[in-house]
């Protein structure tokens, strides 16, 4: 803050000796980041303001980049209803958006992020695919929903409609994805769960849940009611009004047969659901199930036989964003792809959109483990520390090909938003 | 030079609009105001990012048509009524208690005082300190077990409408329970004194002398209860575990689905609703005149 401070009052002088006394900084630390050194000089004065869910709002990253870049990322933390409002509707709030694909389909019309050029992304080439031409590998199939390269690319700079192939204006960098499935307490179960379809078997009365967010809690219901055969449907991430009332037909009955014991709106919800013990199997995320796990209680991320719910995150520029401050957004975008950040995440359980750079950051252990499904040979521990497996265990769904190869449909959002919020709320009114 | 004074009436005057203008520029800036804009934008319209100024009765119509709005107003007042009896039924007899039962003054403030005790803590502690108490392996049902009321627990003590009640009066009793101490001890002693001299039993003193007389202290503590589980938003989600609706919840979820208008007309609907309860409640008893 000092330094941004002393920057307020412009006279030559100061901006001389400012610039001189960065400039050696920039020397310094040059041979290692290797920036253009003409806007180097000013770069620590540059702020940058991210806000994003708090996956990925790690001020480990903000702490990081400051010792990397030399610029300062202020970072907010928010849940994912309340990214998606500041980025509709507070484009000033922010210079950088740490946002999911679906919100992206939601939020890009209101014309407050800007598309990024790709030729000045260095590690274009090694993002995955399925963030360009939407297969993970030339054979994969792409699976349902807002599927992320489908809101990946833009017309060009200003433009507010998304293109179906790649044309060089991205509208976020991808940065972290995983594929989302139900945890299980196997130890209250005792038997092998292999569908989705469980979610509402009575077996379960009084002990599933369910998530209480309409745009994800939808897609998780209509995996279900596919697996137990009720309905096929030509689109699960676009439902149409008749396929909405019989997907929320089917769980009304089931709420009101007393499936449900709760439903949870926040991520410590779920965890707390499943460690006491009062829901056996629930939709969850994947780093609820690591701290159910850390209380030394069994979680089980379980891989089903339908495939998995994805859900990808990625960066966005402020329109707002120009000159020199749009250059560092540009590297530290750049630095985002370059691996370190990718291998603190994947470390979590996530996936890094460049997984190459990322497994210079991990060590060979660890990249067995999270990325090629391995079995451990020593103990896995996350960034922070804490044992998240013990040498012999393998990863839940095994490898990165074997779960984002599974995907069966992605978070989305609907023509029908509104009526299926609609619906939702009668669903939890019911 | 000396200022002239003021004549008297003048001064009077002016001293008295002195006196009322922060009160007034406070209320205006932070009462008035807000209810203003939220009465405004509630004809506005939106679309999925973004609401602009209109004059449309569509979230009107939608709200007040919908049936999820009904049954979740219904479902709400019920809470409500729930609500209210327990907490005037325990927050009549701890006053009582405390202004009739206790008879030195240093014990009833001490007494006082304690019943505050748990306000020390924020209400979304000693909400959510239910939950391990109540639940599935909770120590309410391994009590139970262990003493042999129940085989297996009892899963309705939890994420149920008994846990949004039980949470409500636990939070809101002591409202009750201060406005009606406070009449009870304006109560001239005598007047019981003399009900009993003239013949009358514990009860008809009871009817005729002191429940008429705390009347006021009953009202101001009704009107806290209805007021604040009306527009509850947290307990009855946490309580329900989801399962509930309330008509805060209606507001909250509207806002984070960026439907600022629609919220902004279910609080004014929420906002008459009270209202109008209220004013019903006024009907029973004129306040400022018993105070």
């Amino acid at each position: 803050m000092t330094e941004k401070l002393d920057t307020k009052g412009l006279s030559r002088r100061s901006v001389l000796k400012g610039g001189a006394a960065a400039a050696g900084a920039a020397i310094g630390s040059g041979a290692i980041t290797g920036f253009p050194t003409i806007w180097a000089q000013n770069i620590k004065d540059i702020t940058l303001r991210q806000f994003g869910t708090g996956v990925s709002n790690l001020n480990e990253v903000g702490k990081k980049v400051k010792e990397d870049l030399g610029f300062t990322l202020e970072m907010t933390a928010l849940d994912s209803d309340s990214v998606t409002q500041r980025a509709a509707t507070q484009p000033k709030s922010f210079d950088i958006a740490d946002i999911e694909y679906w919100i992206c389909k939601k939020v890009w019309g209101a014309g407050n992020l800007q598309a990024m050029d790709t030729s000045k992304i260095k590690n274009y080439d090694k993002i995955v695919g399925t963030f360009k031409s939407g297969k993970l590998t030339p054979e994969s199939t792409i699976a349902q929903g807002t599927a992320p390269h489908t809101v990946g690319f833009t017309e060009g700079p200003e433009s507010k409609t998304f293109s179906e192939t790649e044309t060089g204006w991205m509208t976020l960098i991808p940065t972290i994805y995983n594929a989302d499935t139900l945890g299980i307490r196997p130890d209250l179960i005792g038997r092998p769960i292999d569908s989705w379809a469980e979610l509402l078997n009575p077996e379960f009365k009084g002990k599933a849940s369910i998530l209480d967010i309409s745009s994800i809690g939808i897609m998780d219901m209509a995996m279900v009611v596919e697996a137990m055969g009720e309905y096929k449907y030509p689109d699960k991430g676009n439902m149409t009004r008749e396929e909405i009332d019989l997907t929320m037909a089917i769980f009304t009955e089931a709420k009101k047969n007393g499936q449900f014991r709760a439903f949870w709106k926040s991520f410590d919800e779920s965890v707390n659901l499943m460690a006491s013990g009062e829901v056996v199997i629930q939709s969850m995320w994947s780093p609820a199930i690591t701290a159910v796990k850390s209380k030394g209680i069994p979680c089980v991320y379980q891989p089903l036989k339908e495939g998995y719910r994805s859900w990808g995150g990625g960066l966005g520029l402020s329109a707002n964003l120009s000159g020199l401050e749009l250059e560092a957004a540009y590297e530290y975008i750049n630095w985002y792809l370059s691996g370190w950040v990718g291998g603190f995440l994947m470390r979590q359980g996530y996936y890094s959109a460049v997984p190459e750079t990322s497994k210079e950051f991990m060590d060979a252990n660890e990249w067995g483990y999270w990325f090629e499904g391995k079995e451990a040979t020593d103990v896995i521990k996350n960034p922070f520390g804490d044992a998240m497996a013990q040498a012999g265990e393998v990863r839940d769904g095994g490898s990165f090909y074997d779960r984002m190869g599974a995907v069966a449909c992605w978070n989305a959002v609907m023509d029908e938003n509104q009526y299926m919020v609609r619906k939702w709320n009668e669903f939890i009114a019911a | 030079m000396k200022k002239k004074a003021l004549d008297p009436e003048k001064r009077a005057e002016r001293v008295s609009w002195a006196l009322v203008t922060p009160l007034t520029l406070v209320l205006g800036f932070f009462l008035l105001l807000p209810i203003a804009t939220i009465v405004s934008v509630s004809f506005w319209s939106y679309n999925e990012w973004s609401f602009y100024p209109d004059f449309n009765l569509d979230n009107y119509m939608f709200h007040l048509t919908s049936a999820v709005t009904w049954a979740t107003y219904l479902k709400t007042l019920k809470f409500v009524v729930i609500t209210w009896i327990f907490c005037a039924a325990i927050g009549f007899s701890v006053a009582y208690f405390l202004a009739f039962h206790v008879q030195s003054l240093p014990a009833q403030i001490a007494l006082f005082l304690v019943c505050t005790i748990p306000f020390w803590t924020s209400n979304i502690i000693r909400m959510i300190s239910w939950i391990p108490f109540l639940g599935r392996n909770g120590i309410a049902n391994s009590m139970l077990q262990s003493l042999g009321i129940t085989d297996e627990p009892l899963d309705w003590l939890l994420y149920s409408d008994f846990a949004v009640v039980l949470a409500f009066v636990h939070l809101y009793a002591l409202f009750m329970v201060v406005p009606i101490f406070n009449t009870m001890m304006r109560i001239d002693k005598s007047l019981i004194e003399a009900a009993r001299d003239a013949g009358a039993s514990g009860l008809q003193i009871l009817t005729n002398v002191i429940i008429p007389l705390t009347k006021p202290g009953i009202m101001i503590g009704s009107i806290f209860v209805v007021t604040l589980v009306m527009g509850d938003v947290i307990t009855v989600r946490h309580m329900s575990g989801g399962q509930s609706a309330s008509v805060g919840r209606i507001i909250s979820n509207e806002i984070s689905l960026l439907q600022y208008p629609a919220a902004a007309a279910s609080s004014v609907v929420l906002l008459c609703t009270v209202l109008l309860m209220i004013g019903i409640m006024m009907r029973f008893v004129n306040i400022r005149k018993e105070l």
